[in-house]
This record gives structure tokens, C-alpha cells and sequence, in this order.
């Protein structure tokens, strides 16, 4: 089909889609429309991972990602009931500060491209290497110390966060029941 | 102060872990159901089986014909005075020659009407019929659609000539004999009164 | 390659009119089944034992007045019940309903597609099947829904921690693999996986009773509290998809039960049986036979599914909470260190 592969289209339509939600999430006014476009743009990038081979990560992305963290946001935003009314006024030093910050994204992001110039679509390179057996062995293997610090940067949150869920113990509990 | 026997000590014991698990409880409670899969079931199954009514039970009215076929009821009023509900109303005919074989005596009625949404069953009109031409049957009222169709006129009222609706069960030898108690005389003078009343006033 | 596309459009069609089918049936025979616990006769008058009782239901809710409500986001509202429903009917594709049938000199896998790692593909699938109710219920511009929404789909992830760790213990005793049919192929050789996973079993049991929103998780169904959960909003054939949708999801996690803890389409004696018939592997019998073991462990399980329904009371959502983060999860971490415990001393992993 005009010289490109079934891989390429697909290539080509799933990169297209991704970054038109990615746009979506970005001007839709309304913030649950945000988050529900953001959950499309991640299905696309776990399509972007089917495309290299990579299931595992592709059905993890789209379990953990789509699946949960998503659907957390989405609870905090129909919860607060943000809607256009209640958005707080811009004043103009926010807005300058934001196209500061902005550019300096862009800047990082044009220099961090600009390095990767050479990088090339290598997805035929190893049809195996994204299954779970062959992923376990790098994992535990070459990766094995990155993995267990990042274990323990995930267990050092949980109970962070558990600490912070927590009720305070009030002191003198009976003084305050009338 | 005890008011009831039934009252209950409220306990705030601790679960032991068994009752703490669940799984006791829970088991039992699925094996109670189980055991219904297997019981008899206690469902009438309506149009098929019919319930066992009562032989006073009190259902959907009939206006009787006399052995010869002709309405007994005389339109006097009688029923639609002892209604509770004033469910009944009804306007009088006077009988033309020729009719003799569809109205017993002089006096019919033209229109004789029961709301059943008013209706209470209480079996009163029937008590005061003089003529004995009102019953209630052991039929059930049918459910309708419009509030209308609660309306009985005379076309569902009165009993068929080829189709009699059988009284027997409600006319019991205590009931005939009830219904020539020395009380009931009023039954017979109230309508002596009323004609004459309506005789002097013309 | 026609003829692999042609295999697999007929699977899929298959296993699609088969789970439809007993979706619709799963409301007639919970009908009846409820009716049966109460001494009742259940609906028996559509049709020979009411079975024309499902036609009859769908066919009120498609005659019923559509309401969309007039704040509602409208796109969003109608799609909620489609998101949900093709959750639960993609999670159907991995189930491998019977052997494999040998036509000429190869085998086709009575299964829409075997992937490597269709354990996680069901943990995801059954994650985004969430959205389905938060949509909706978020899309109905009612608080109700939307708590009812937040409620269910609070539950749903809640569970799903126990029932992914509970599967992982599964996956160790079961030799490590992720893939649906061998997994199937590992208890044909030994012992069904119960056996290795009691504790196991019973969590996974009681998560996927939570996942599919049924009693005694059903607070998306409590009208007291929570005036209808996250579909009150809805009405007519688009209420109808979001039952339709649990009775679905219902068929296909009793059909993931019977295939990952009782052996599904293997039963005991299976190859001795068939030795004695004379039936070589890759027959079709065999296949149907193996058909019909499955589907009747599904139906069974789905029978529990009912009999619970119609046995215990509802929980409240702080029960509901405390039983899953404190009782499930830690039982699930517990079963997962007594099964590698278990599986060393067996012999089954080395470190």
C-alpha cells in the first residue's frame, strides 16, 4: 500500500492518533474530558508498544497507567467538580511564568531530540525480546540492581503514603467529647 | 420495668475468630437456602389452580332472576341506603306491558350501577335486599386499565338467563331465617315510609 | 493465511453468540434459580418453563421510553454501557473452550487467540472495564451516580489487588506460565490447581465476586442507599446493556474459575476414558466432550454465583473496604509465601 508495510500504516495512524489526544488533553476546557482523552493517548502508546514486540509492557502500561492511576485522577476531578465558573482567575504573572517555564520545557526537549538524531525504527530487530520469559531474564539478570532500588523507592512511597492517609492520634480523647 | 417477654439482653462480647471469619455463619446460611431448593413449593399457580374459597368469602356481585327468568330487583333503594362506600346508584323504570316475562313486578330499575373501585365488600346491600335480589359471589373483581371500567352497569351485573350464577352457598338456612327476624321487618316498613312519604309530598 | 482468518472468524463468532446466550439464559436461570431458594416456581409462563423469559425482557427494555438526562454530557453517556460491555466480552477471547481439534496434520485451538501473557491481559482488560461505570455514572450529571460510580469502581480496584496477587501465587504452582492454555495443560497432567490453591481459590473467588459487582458486593444495585448506583440514570436498552454486561462478566470469570483452579475442559480419568473409547488424540469428540465438561463447570459456578446472591445480605461499603484491604490482601500475600514455600519443597522452582 504505497510502498509502506502494514507496520509502517500503523506506525503512522497510531503516532497520528497519539498525538492528536495528546493535543486533545491539553485544550479540552473540561478536565474530565482531560483525563479521558489522556486514557486514549495511552492506549495508542500501548499500541505504539505492540508495534516493538513488547506485550508485557504494552498490557502492563495499559492495566497500570489506563487502568488504575487514571481512574484515580478521574475520582479526584468528579469529586472536586471543577468546572469553567470555578477556575481560578489567571493573572497576567502566572501566564508569563507558565511561557517561561514552557519554553524551557521545549528547549530541553529540542536538545534531548537533537541527541537522539541516529535512533532508528528498529523494531524487527529481535521478534522474542518483548516476551515475558526473555523480559524476566534481562530484568532479573542485567537489571536486577536498578530493579530492587526501585522496589524499594515504591515501598518507601507506599508507606509514605499510608503515613499520610493516616488518622492523627488525637491526645486527650475524652476532653473533647462534651 | 419489663414491658415485653420478648426483650433482648444486648450483649457487646467479643467474636470469637469463628464467628470473626465468617465462614461458619456463611456456610449454614447456604446450606439453609439449599435445603429450600428442595422443599415444596408455595405458589397457586392462578388460572390453573384456583384457591379454595370460603363459603362466606364476599367477591364481585350478581343481580338474580326470579325461576322464570325475570329481575327481581324492584329498584326500591334499599342497598344503595345501606351502602357504606355509596358505591351504588341506580334509577328506576316503571315495567310496560309485554315486559312481564323480564321484570317480576311493576317497579325495575333502568339503571343500576356498583363502582368497584368504592366498593368494601361488606355484603351490607345484600343483608338489606328485601327481594333478594343482590348477592355477592365467590367471583374475584377482574383488574382493568381505565377507572371507568370499574363501573358495572347492568350489562355485568345481572346473572344470564341460560348462565345462573349459583347463590345457594350465601342463602344458608341461617340466613333465611335471619333475613325473618322480627328486626329485619324495617327492611319492609322503610319502604312503606318512604312511599308514603313521597305519596303525601305529591 | 485465508484459511487461519476464516478458523479464526468462525471462534469468534462462537465464543460471541455462545457468551450472549448465556448471558441472556444467566437472567433466566437466576430468575428461576432465586425462585427455587424461595419455594417459588420462578417465571414459567413465557414460553415452556418461561424459557422465552430473556426474549421477553429485551424486549421490554427496548420498548421502554429512552431518557437521556438534559445536563448530561450526551456522547459520554451513551457510550458508557457500550465501554463496559466490550470489556467484559473481550475478556472472553482467551478462554480456551476445549482440546484442540486435529484437521489433516494440524491442531486448531478451540480458543480465539492464546496469548503468552493472557493472565495480565485479563487483569488489564477487567481494569479498564472501570472506566465503563465511572463514564457513566460521571456522564449522568447526578450525584447519586456519581458516587454509585465512585463507589463501584472503587470496589473494583480494590479487589483487583487481591485477585492479580492470588493469580500470581496460581501462576508459581501452576509452572510458571502466563498463558491461559497451559495453564489448562499443566492440570491435565497433574492435579486440578485447587488442590495446590485452596486459599488461593476462596480469594479468588471472593474478588471476582467484587469485580463483577455481584451480591454480596452489589452496591451499584442497593436502591435504599444509593438510589440505584451508577446506572440511574439509565433506562430502557441501555440499562439493559449495563445487566447484560454483569451477566457477562459473570459467564466469563466463572469460566476463568473453572479453567484456572478446576482444571477446566480436564476432568479425572479423562485420558483413561478416552483410551478406553478408542479415541485418538485431536478427535473432534474428544474436543466436544471436553466442551461439554467446561460449560458445565462454568454453569456450576455460576450457579454459586446465584446461590450466594439469594443467600447472604449485602455489605456495607466500610465491610466491604476493611474485608478487602485487611482480610484478602494480607491472606493473598500470606497464600503467595506459603506457595512458594510449598512449590520449593515440591521441587517445582530452584534458587
Amino acid at each position: 500500500m504505497l510502498g509502506y508495510t502494514i507496520t509502517q500504516w500503523l506506525f503512522g495512524i497510531l503516532s497520528f492518533l497519539a498525538v492528536m489526544f495528546a493535543l486533545l488533553v491539553v485544550f479540552s476546557k473540561n478536565p474530565v474530558h482531560s483525563v479521558l482523552y489522556l486514557v486514549l493517548t495511552f492506549f495508542c502508546i500501548a499500541g505504539h508498544y505492540l508495534l516493538m514486540n513488547a506485550q508485557f509492557l504494552a498490557i502492563v502500561h495499559i492495566a497500570v497507567y489506563a487502568g488504575a492511576i487514571m481512574v484515580l485522577f478521574l475520582f479526584v476531578i468528579m469529586l472536586l467538580n471543577l468546572n469553567e465558573q470555578h477556575e481560578p482567575r489567571r493573572t497576567s504573572v502566572s501566564r508569563i511564568i507558565g511561557v517561561i517555564v514552557a519554553g524551557l520545557f521545549l528547549m530541553v526537549l529540542v536538545g534531548v531530540l537533537k541527541g537522539t538524531e541516529q535512533l532508528q525504527l528498529t523494531n524487527t530487530a529481535n521478534a522474542e525480546a518483548g516476551l515475558i520469559k526473555n523480559l524476566g531474564q534481562v530484568l532479573f539478570n542485567e537489571f536486577l540492581f536498578p530493579f530492587e532500588i526501585v522496589s524499594i523507592l515504591l515501598l518507601a512511597a507506599l508507606v509514605g503514603a499510608i503515613m499520610l492517609g493516616k488518622k492523627e492520634v488525637k491526645e486527650n480523647v475524652n476532653e473533647n467529647r462534651i | 420495668m419489663q414491658l415485653t417477654t420478648r426483650s433482648k439482653v444486648v450483649s457487646n462480647k467479643q467474636l470469637s475468630f469463628a464467628e470473626r471469619i465468617y465462614l461458619p455463619a456463611l456456610l449454614k446460611g447456604m446450606f439453609i437456602t439449599l435445603s429450600h431448593l428442595f422443599k415444596k413449593k408455595v405458589t397457586i399457580l392462578y388460572p390453573e389452580v384456583k384457591r379454595e374459597h370460603a363459603p362466606v368469602y364476599r367477591g364481585q356481585h350478581v343481580l338474580k332472576r326470579d325461576e322464570n327468568g325475570a329481575e327481581r330487583c324492584t329498584s326500591c333503594g334499599m342497598c344503595a341506603v345501606a351502602c357504606p362506600a355509596e358505591a351504588i346508584t341506580m334509577e328506576s323504570g316503571e315495567r310496560k306491558k309485554g315486559e312481564e316475562h323480564l321484570y317480576r313486578e311493576e317497579k325495575y330499575a333502568a339503571k343500576y350501577e356498583i363502582n368497584m373501585l368504592r366498593c368494601i365488600f361488606c355484603g351490607l346491600c345484600e343483608e338489606a335486599c328485601p327481594k333478594e335480589a343482590i348477592f355477592l359471589t365467590d367471583r374475584i373483581v377482574p383488574t382493568e386499565f381505565e377507572r371507568e371500567d370499574f363501573i358495572y352497569g347492568k350489562d355485568k351485573l345481572v346473572e344470564l338467563v341460560d348462565k345462573r350464577v349459583d347463590v345457594s352457598k350465601r342463602q344458608t338456612p341461617e340466613v333465611l331465617a335471619f333475613k325473618k327476624l322480627e328486626g329485619m321487618r324495617h327492611n319492609v316498613l322503610y319502604t312503606k315510609k318512604l312511599t308514603t312519604k313521597s305519596e303525601s309530598k305529591s | 493465511m485465508t484459511a487461519f482468518i476464516l478458523y479464526k472468524s468462525i471462534i469468534c463468532l462462537a465464543i460471541f453468540i455462545l457468551s450472549l446466550t448465556v448471558a441472556a439464559y444467566a437472567s433466566w436461570w437466576e430468575r428461576k434459580l432465586s425462585g427455587f431458594l424461595q419455594d417459588r416456581y420462578g417465571p414459567n409462563r413465557a414460553g415452556k418453563w418461561g424459557l422465552l423469559q430473556p426474549l421477553a425482557d429485551g424486549g421490554k427494555m427496548l420498548f421502554k421510553e429512552e431518557i437521556i438526562p438534559n445536563l448530561s454530557n450526551k456522547f459520554l453517556f451513551v457510550i458508557a454501557p457500550g465501554i463496559f460491555i466490550i470489556t467484559t466480552i473481550v475478556a472472553g477471547v482467551l478462554i480456551p473452550w476445549a482440546p484442540p481439534v486435529k484437521i489433516g496434520d494440524t491442531y486448531y485451538a478451540m480458543q480465539a487467540t492464546d496469548i503468552d501473557i493472557g493472565v495480565v491481559f485479563l487483569l488489564g482488560v477487567t481494569s479498564v472495564g472501570v472506566y465503563g461505570i465511572m463514564i457513566g455514572g460521571w456522564a449522568s450529571n447526578n450525584k447519586y451516580s456519581l458516587l454509585g460510580a465512585i463507589r463501584a469502581s472503587a470496589q473494583m480496584i480494590s479487589y483487583e489487588l487481591a485477585m492479580g496477587i492470588s493469580l500470581i501465587a496460581l501462576i508459581i504452582s501452576a509452572g510458571g506460565t502466563l498463558s491461559f492454555s497451559e495453564i489448562l495443560q499443566v492440570q491435565d497432567a497433574g492435579y486440578a490447581n485447587v488442590v495446590w490453591q485452596p486459599l488461593g481459590f476462596v480469594i479468588f473467588f471472593v474478588c471476582s465476586l467484587a469485580e463483577t459487582n455481584r451480591a454480596p458486593f452489589d452496591l451499584a444495585e442497593c436502591e435504599t442507599e444509593l438510589v440505584g448506583g451508577y446506572h440511574t440514570e439509565y433506562s430502557a436498552f441501555k440499562l439493559g446493556l449495563f445487566l447484560f454486561a454483569e451477566y457477562m462478566a459473570m459467564f466469563v470469570s466463572s469460566a476463568v474459575m473453572a479453567g484456572f483452579y478446576f482444571g477446566g475442559y480436564n476432568f479425572p480419568f479423562a485420558a483413561e476414558l478416552y483410551q478406553a473409547m478408542g479415541l485418538e488424540e485431536g478427535s473432534w469428540i474428544i474436543t466436544l466432550i471436553g466442551f461439554t465438561v467446561y460449560f458445565a463447570k462454568t454453569l456450576l459456578f455460576i450457579s454459586v454465583f446465584m446461590w450466594i446472591r439469594w443467600t447472604l445480605p449485602r455489605f456495607r461499603y466500610d465491610q466491604l473496604m476493611n474485608l478487602g484491604w485487611k482480610a484478602l490482601l494480607p491472606l493473598s500475600l500470606l497464600n503467595l509465601a506459603i506457595t512458594v514455600v510449598v512449590e520449593f519443597i515440591r521441587g517445582n522452582i530452584q534458587f
